[in-house]
């Protein structure tokens, strides 16, 4: 009764594109991990664990890792930084002012609605060390040693790719906060104000333990998407000054492009493995809040 | 009393001073877009002293943007509606008909929203399939693209929707895609307009897959074009700035008008209620 009301080709569509353009090339992955596959030559040769081997060894300046490190390293750094500072603007925008607060909730997110190229040329020229907006207004400010190299100085380049990274992202983690805050009931804070609680300690013993879930899921949602992190880099540094800002997927599209398929291949597939693990609990994890 | 006057003052003006940093960059591009190629040099703040409208004809001219702005059409509205529609046909059978099989299968597609794709091997995908390099492919890239993340959003919306009226329908003798599409459909409107809002401007504002799968100019979208403008005239942020207004004002536009939608569904998977 139920699968003639409900008939399973109805999934059909969804599921058809969904193997092509999803499934199929994830599982090509795995065999071609295992091949010299390149663009000089229409040969594949089975190469065993060579592509791993180079992966896992190499120095100087293909090292794999140090690109896997600063995928790790961006990708905390911007899980901190925007949980903390959503939060905060979550609080002031529910708790801290009433006038005006849907504006700025607009105003907010909107860098999240822009196209990551648009952000990035934009973000390029902001931070030009000789002419850009924020240099000059430090030094106008008489603030002339934070004046900084910023995206072209091996120091500072990812740090400041993560700025604007941060920049971007905050607005879109500050509303999913605000829906949480919002669900948390008004009595909770009466009565912690009958009792005499501070602000601070209503905040850290009502609303940080009642937001746990929802910001677990933020959490989940910056991790997903820093292991991924690609346009921003690509357009604002290209991976420089060298490769101190290359990250994991940067150096895909580096290997792809200097034909090296087997070996970007290899990449994609290691970070494949490790995100349908994340992704496994992830999954789980939103669809028990979405059950509830 | 006055303690929580001066609170107040300060958290209206942490606000704003946000509000102004998350805005600069856009008022950056507007000002900088009517400026004179010397004067935008270096991007600054100030206002243009003289109103340069012809860089916008300038840009629509040599960005070939009339071409791009109709490819980012054509792609973002035919993936979001082939997108949108199978999500919506697969979301409400294995919402409705939750056997175990089903069920896997629902977990199956949306483990899709984690999934990191293979751009390598897709791109042997597309090659096999004769759809690199057409616009046709680009389309299914981005509907299928799309599909994970629609399923999860309209999968919880359908179990709000009561089963009765699918009984009542049933007795009176619908078929199944009557059932669906006049009964259920026209029910699914505030989720589908979420799902598609969101898809369509993902797929207004990414410049991957072309950049990876079209080759050819004439199949550019604004994204694209923006980034190979900027390539051939960096020196010239005036014409650059004019570019990037072009390419983002329909979003903001959308933006504007459908905002109520966006914040709803970026919020529906996160948050219980």
């Amino acid at each position: 009764m139920k699968s003639r009301a409900y008939p399973f080709y109805f999934a059909g569509g969804a599921l058809a594109l969904y193997l092509l353009f999803y499934v199929l090339p994830a599982v090509m992955g795995f065999y071609y991990a295992f091949t010299d596959w390149n663009s000089y030559t229409t040969e594949v040769n089975f190469v065993g664990l060579e592509n791993f081997r180079l992966i896992f060894t190499s120095g100087g300046s293909q090292n794999y890792m140090h690109f896997v490190r600063n995928t790790i390293i961006f990708t905390i750094a911007t899980i901190l930084l925007k949980t903390a500072i959503a939060l905060g603007l979550a609080v002031l925008l529910t708790n801290g002012i009433r006038r005006l607060a849907y504006f700025h909730r607009v105003v907010m997110y909107l860098p999240a609605v822009l196209p990551m190229l648009v952000v990035s040329l934009v973000f390029k020229s902001i931070l030009n060390p000789a002419t850009g907006l924020l240099n000059t207004t430090l030094r106008s400010l008489g603030l002339d040693f934070l004046a900084q190299r910023w995206l072209v100085d091996v120091t500072w380049a990812l740090p400041s790719v993560i700025g604007v990274d941060t920049w971007r992202g905050v607005g879109y983690i500050m509303v999913i906060l605000i829906a949480g805050l919002q669900a948390i009931p008004k009595e909770y804070y009466e009565a912690a104000a009958i009792d005499g609680a501070s602000g601070w300690a209503a905040f850290r013993r009502i609303t940080l333990p009642l937001m746990m879930p929802v910001l677990t899921v933020t959490t989940v949602l910056n991790l997903l998407y820093g292991l991924k992190v690609f346009d921003i880099v690509f357009v604002l540094t290209n991976g420089g000054p060298g490769r101190a800002t290359d990250t994991v997927y940067t150096a895909i599209f580096d290997e792809f492009s200097k034909g090296r398929y087997g070996v970007a291949t290899t990449l994609s597939t290691l970070l494949f493995l490790i995100m349908i693990v994340l992704g496994y609990f992830v999954i789980r994890l939103m669809h028990r809040e979405a059950e509830e | 009393m006055p303690m929580r006057r001066i609170q107040s003052v300060l958290n209206h003006t942490l606000a704003l001073v946000v509000s102004l940093i998350m805005f600069i960059p856009v008022y950056l591009v507007i000002v900088n877009s009517l400026k004179s190629k010397a004067e935008a040099a270096a991007m600054g703040a100030a206002l243009p002293t003289a109103l340069h409208w012809e860089n916008f004809a300038t840009v629509v001219e040599k960005g070939k943007l009339v071409t791009a702005f109709g490819n980012s059409v054509l792609y973002a509205v035919g993936a979001t509606l082939i997108g949108t529609t199978v999500a919506a046909l697969a979301a409400y059978v294995l919402s409705r008909n939750r056997t175990r099989f089903n069920r896997a299968v629902y977990f199956f597609i949306i483990m899709g929203i984690a999934m990191p794709t293979n751009f390598v091997t897709l791109m042997k995908v597309m090659q096999l399939t004769h759809l690199i390099n057409t616009q046709l492919g680009i389309i299914l890239l981005y509907a299928s693209m799309s599909i994970p993340f629609s399923v999860f959003l309209i999968y919880a919306f359908i179990g709000t929707i009561p089963r009765e009226l699918d009984e009542a329908a049933i007795i009176d003798g619908c078929s199944p895609v009557r059932l669906f599409f006049s009964v259920i459909y026209p029910l699914l409107t505030p989720v589908l307009v979420t799902a598609g809002v969101l898809n369509l401007l993902g797929i207004w504002n990414e410049f991957l897959l072309p950049l990876y799968y079209l080759n050819s100019s004439a199949y550019w979208p604004m994204t694209l074009a923006v980034y190979n403008f900027f390539g051939q005239f960096q020196a010239d942020w005036s014409l650059v700035s004019a570019d990037i207004v072009l390419t983002i004002v329909p979003v903001i536009v959308i933006y504007l008008f459908a905002q109520r939608f966006i914040l709803s569904g970026m919020t529906a998977g996160s948050v219980k209620g």
